[in-house]
């Protein structure tokens, strides 16, 4: 690897794993300490290595510095414990040992145990996923900011007031009890779920960085798959479900970095490597006796695999968003229901189930309505296409809907 | 937003329904459930099979289910959100369980608890 591509590399895969061992061993009342001192780490190395030349095993070098740091950010802390204990509650690290433990099962466990304290049921979702993003993936700000359309002001508030969040609750970072499990598992899932959909529906145009989201969500998630209480159905069932919609990364963009939608992919590009990976992980899944909504999800994903339409097809995939929006209702999943309904009952007895869905703020409501009016009544059709297009937010949004208009 | 209880009343839950006919009816329950689920007014509900059903009498006395004596059975019910009873009904309206000549489908306000019932 060319010298100018291994720090970023080694950021991306280093700092990440650093700050969760040092997590674990400052506790999570430091964090921003841990957080720190791994900056710091990298910092030495941007400045020394082009002076010094490369260390032999650049890794090593890295855990060296961050272990020293650490001492000697123990150190003080200990210091400050003799003088100012007595006057001050406050908790602190023991020091006894400071010796940093950066083998590779350490930083899995430490990973796994930050984790699950990121995604404490007690902290809003905005700022696990902040969090998470942060320390678990090793995102830096700016790349954060970009993801969520925002600045690196509100996001690094953002992330003072999840430390600060995370500071109150006096957790330390632990896998839960199997008592506790499914609960805290449920909480994870439901952040790691979310972390891809920011990655994959994002509006965010750096479409490299959004792949890279959906990545580091799916080897969060193979990190639960790897270690046997967390290796459960629901789990299994949402990494399928990731496996599928990252089976059409390559598939979706054109030359010029824009998305093209589903039915006009060339499923040829469609990556059948992860599609085999999913459908196993779906197989393991159906294991167990739970239907998560994630098995229910990952089950749709799947017959969008085959692009072909048959009866079959819809039946089946009406079925399970008729399930799901049992389990849970959300606005999307009442739109690509009743897409399914006309599939397989026709237009006319989809549109009065439309209508009743009555998501008025929501342009994809209308583009729903604008498509089965399409052949019965032009102009209602396109009266609905333009409502959608005066709720479009985004450039790609509004050029779809014009290129329906046109087409009418 | 009220909560209504819909109950199906199956008028003969004697009658025996081949399994081509159940899966029938199981889809379209689904559709219609999966319709109100989709306009967010979906709160619970469960089908109420006839086989093993047991009913226990005033005299202590314990039944095959309540076929023979009781002319109606109820064969499930779902629990709606709805702003009044006639959007209840409307609901209600296409329930797959009133294809069958002489059912019925109950609508029932569910009491809440700071109501006398």
């Amino acid at each position: 690897m060319p010298r100018a591509e291994l720090l970023p590399h080694l950021f991306r895969t280093e700092f990440r794993k650093i700050v969760s061992v040092l997590g674990r061993r400052l506790g999570l009342d430091h964090l921003q300490a841990a957080e720190d001192i791994a900056s710091d780490t990298f910092l030495l190395a941007y400045e020394s290595w082009p002076y010094q030349g490369l260390p032999e095993n650049p890794t090593a070098w890295l855990y060296a510095v961050a272990q020293n740091k650490a001492k000697n950010y123990l150190r003080r802390q200990q210091l400050f414990n003799q003088k100012m204990a007595p006057h001050l509650a406050q908790s602190t690290p023991e020091a006894q040992e400071p010796e940093l433990d950066l083998s590779e099962k350490n930083i899995r466990d430490s990973q796994l145990r930050m984790l699950f304290a990121l995604c404490h049921p007690s902290l809003p979702a905005e700022a696990q996923v902040g969090l998470a993003l942060r320390i678990l993936c090793g995102f830096g700000i700016e790349e954060i900011a970009d993801a969520f359309l925002t600045h690196k002001e509100t996001i690094n508030k953002r992330l003072y007031r999840a430390r600060e969040k995370l500071r109150q609750q006096h957790f330390t970072p632990e896998v839960p009890s199997e008592t506790e499990m499914s609960q805290r598992l449920a909480s994870v899932l439901t952040t790691l779920y979310l972390l891809f959909s920011e990655g994959y529906y994002s509006e965010s145009h750096n479409l490299v960085l959004r792949e890279d989201l959906c990545l580091e969500a799916m080897r969060l998630t193979y990190l639960l798959i790897e270690h046997e209480p967390t290796n459960r159905p629901p789990v299994q069932a949402l990494l399928a479900l990731m496996c599928f919609h990252a089976s059409r990364f390559a598939a979706r963009k054109n030359g010029i970095g824009d998305l093209i939608l589903y039915q006009d992919q060339d499923e040829t590009r469609w990556n059948q490597e992860l599609i085999a990976k999913g459908t196993y992980y779906l197989h393991q899944a159906a294991r167990g006796s739970t239907l998560s909504k994630y098995h229910l999800e990952a089950t749709i994903a799947y017959w969008h695999t085959i692009k072909v339409d048959t009866p079959e097809k819809w039946e089946a995939i009406l079925q399970l968003y008729n399930q799901l929006l049992i389990l849970e209702y959300s606005p999307v999943a009442a739109l690509n229901r009743t897409f399914a309904l006309a599939k397989v009952h026709g237009n006319e007895k989809a549109i009065p189930e439309a209508e009743k869905l009555h998501l008025i703020d929501n342009q994809y409501y209308y583009v729903l309505l604008g498509e089965l009016y399409q052949k019965m009544d032009v102009e209602q059709s396109r009266r609905y296409f333009q409502k959608a297009l005066a709720l479009a937010k985004t450039p790609h949004d509004q050029h779809t809907i014009k290129h329906r208009l046109a087409a009418l | 937003m009220e909560e209504f209880m819909l109950i199906f009343r199956h008028e003969d839950g004697q009658k025996q329904a081949s399994p081509e006919q159940m899966q029938l009816w199981m889809k379209q329950t689904m559709d219609w459930i999966g319709g109100i689920a989709a306009q967010n007014k979906y709160s619970g509900g469960n089908g109420l099979p006839f086989d093993d059903a047991r009913v226990l009498w005033s005299n202590q006395l314990v039944t095959n289910g309540p076929f023979g004596d009781i002319k109606e059975t109820i064969g499930g019910y779902i629990i709606v959100k709805a702003e009044s009873a006639e959007e209840a009904v409307e609901l209600a309206r296409g329930c797959p369980v009133l294809q069958g000549e002489g059912n019925s489908v109950e609508i029932r306000k569910i009491a809440r608890g700071d109501e006398k019932p």
